[in-house]
């Protein structure tokens, strides 16, 4: 169950065991909304294990409880019952400790400040000292590609640029564990392949563990090392495809056949649960192949 | 805060150079089209005058008789424009100064006294915000009690503060102050909540305090609603400082140059139309600071607002 390396067609990134330590860990989660009649599973039996230095993609229809999942990874909110843990601890500590660094489909910039301001907001607040800020905030504007907007306010940036800011944001304090919602739903198609071929380059220098909720097929499978399939009503993980396309992903990679394989796959994948329960022989394989 | 939006640049220099030029054109003939009405009132409902004079040589009588009488437009009830501004250089008393400096004198005196009441009165009001966000149980206890303080008419609590503070110009702040608050705490708690959800999230993922949400999302969110409620509470406060000079008396202020001027208003009635000019010139100059304050604050720190009226 809380094996990184899944059970089925596994990856060997490296050629040795991926003896990766759990950075985060979901055991027998399940949340609810409200009481009572109109009471809604958002999750149900949630179990999943995303090792270091994965970059693991939820994916599913509407209504599967990705973006939930993500929120009780981070603590934005509590599972019914299960545990989250993270980095070892549970998640209330593991936010308190600031392990982790979120992107949200919006950027949820500061209009007030200046872009390199804004990056500096959770230096601040965690009390870093100027120098060290000044510094990190440059790093970063480097790292994504926006040196020389750092005077510049948000609204004076297109969409996928500050975007770009939001994950120098996130990025600004080091977090091991990076949580990213749709990060990329409100750009266009070509701003999005773009911006993740710039996350695979941040990522490949970084070498953050990252859980990201897509609502996108080849965006999932592009980025990703895993790609964890849910299904709706109520949320549950249906499939989990290890993505063995070789690394660092770059441009070719989305014309490449193994390429198209597995969007196929994580794409039938969602079809088979887009309706009713699985179908008794279905069920069996989604337990053999391991939930996580 | 919304989603993303693209570059919006700020009006560029050589647009708003004609946008000011039309501005002063149109207060300059608004300010000609009310002379024009209020003169052509008279000529209508007025009383009749006559000119008997001698102008380079040539010997002037003129006579008019308006076609009709209404008893608004009587050189006692509307004094013509010129006898009004006319006023200002004519000295009040005998051998004193010209009526304008006294007036200014005073207004000087009535701008201060809102000065102070509007600053603590716009203190108190976000203070009361920050309290009532941080704690619904004060606000849903004190906000019926703020929100009845406000019913009761300015001029019947007036005496009793006047009263309590033994009179001077501090009773007159805190009548400005009184009147100050309200819109302020109203637009606080507004703005102090308006912030998008998700910048509350990204705070709770920074395990930021109180205070650091406090200091770096709330307040500087409301900035703009409070800019909007200031400007109201500007003119509040100038009232509050005029009618809060009533009662106590003091002569340095406006209120007493109305109630003086109010009293003898048959022998002099273009003198109270210049006090009741200088009155409104005072909260003129005032909302001009305001507003003046906030765009010096705000100036490039936050999106333009969009110049149509489509949402951005």
């Amino acid at each position: 169950m809380a094996n990184p390396s899944s059970a089925s067609s596994s990856t060997a990134e490296s050629g040795g065991p991926a003896v990766a330590r759990a950075v985060v860990e979901v055991a027998k989660v399940s949340k609810t909304f409200g009481t009572g009649p109109g009471a809604v599973t958002a999750l149900d039996g949630i179990d999943v294990s995303i090792g270091e230095g994965e970059f693991v993609s939820l994916i599913g229809p509407s209504g599967c409880g990705k973006s939930t999942l993500l929120r009780l990874i981070g603590d934005l909110t509590s599972p019914t019952s299960g545990i989250v843990t993270v980095n070892g601890k549970p998640a209330r500590r593991a936010r308190l400790d600031r392990d982790y660094g979120m992107v949200f489909q919006a950027p949820v910039l500061m209009d007030w400040r200046t872009i390199q301001a804004n990056i500096e907001l959770p230096l601040e607040i965690m009390g870093y000292d100027r120098d060290d800020r000044t510094k990190r905030s440059a790093d970063l504007l480097r790292l994504v590609e926006l040196e020389g907007f750092g005077g510049r306010h948000p609204w004076q940036l297109s969409g996928g640029m500050q975007q770009r800011v939001a994950i120098a944001r996130a990025l600004a304090f080091d977090p091991k564990l990076l949580l990213m919602d749709e990060p990329f739903g409100a750009l266009d198609e070509m701003t999005r392949e773009r911006m993740n071929l710039e996350l695979m380059r941040i990522w490949n220098r970084t070498k953050t563990t990252v859980v990201f909720v897509t609502h996108s097929i080849p965006e999932a499978v592009f980025l990703s090392t895993r790609v964890v399939v849910m299904s709706a009503r109520p949320g549950r993980i249906s499939r989990v495809v290890d993505v063995d396309l070789p690394q660092p992903r770059t441009a070719d990679t989305r014309e490449s056949e193994r390429y198209f394989e597995l969007v196929t796959t994580v794409r039938e994948a969602l079809r088979r649960h887009e309706s009713d329960a699985p179908i008794a022989a279905d069920a069996d394989r989604i337990r053999a192949e391991g939930l996580g | 805060m919304a989603a993303a939006v693209a570059s919006r640049p700020p009006i560029a220099a050589n647009e708003g150079v004609p946008r000011r030029r039309r501005l002063i054109a149109a207060w300059i003939a608004l300010a000609i089209g009310l002379i024009v009405v209020w003169e052509g009132a008279k000529w209508l409902f007025g009383d009749p005058w006559r000119v008997h004079a001698a102008i380079l040589g040539l010997p002037i009588d003129i006579e008019h008789v308006p076609p009709f009488r209404n008893r608004i437009a009587t050189d006692l009830s509307l004094p013509h424009v010129w006898d009004v501004l006319g006023a200002f250089i004519v000295p009040a008393q005998r051998n004193g100064p010209p009526l304008g400096q006294i007036l200014f004198g005073q207004a000087l005196f009535t701008f201060r006294e809102a000065l102070i009441g509007f600053v603590v009165g716009g203190l108190l009001g976000l203070s009361l915000g920050i309290i009532f966000i941080h704690s619904r149980l004060a606000e849903r206890a004190f906000v019926p009690y703020v929100v009845a303080s406000q019913t009761v008419p300015i001029l019947a609590i007036s005496p009793i503060i006047v009263v309590a503070t033994h009179a001077g110009w501090a009773s007159v702040a805190i009548i400005s102050a009184y009147l100050t608050f309200f819109p302020v705490t109203i637009a606080a708690l507004r703005g102090l909540r308006a912030a998008d959800p998700r910048a509350f999230e990204l705070m709770r993922s920074y395990a930021a305090s109180k205070r650091s949400v406090l200091w770096k999302l709330r307040l500087p969110t409301s900035v703009p609603y409070l800019f909007a409620s200031l400007r109201v509470a500007a003119a509040a406060a100038v009232i509050g400082a005029i009618i809060g000079e009533l009662p106590s008396g003091i002569p340095d202020g406006l209120g007493s140059a109305l109630l003086n001027y109010n009293q003898y208003y048959s022998s002099g009635p273009e003198r109270l139309w210049a006090t009741i000019i200088m009155c409104s010139a005072v909260g003129l100059a005032f909302v001009g600071l305001v507003r003046l304050t906030e765009f010096l604050l705000t100036r490039d720190r936050y999106r333009p607002a969009p110049s149509t009226s489509t949402a951005s």
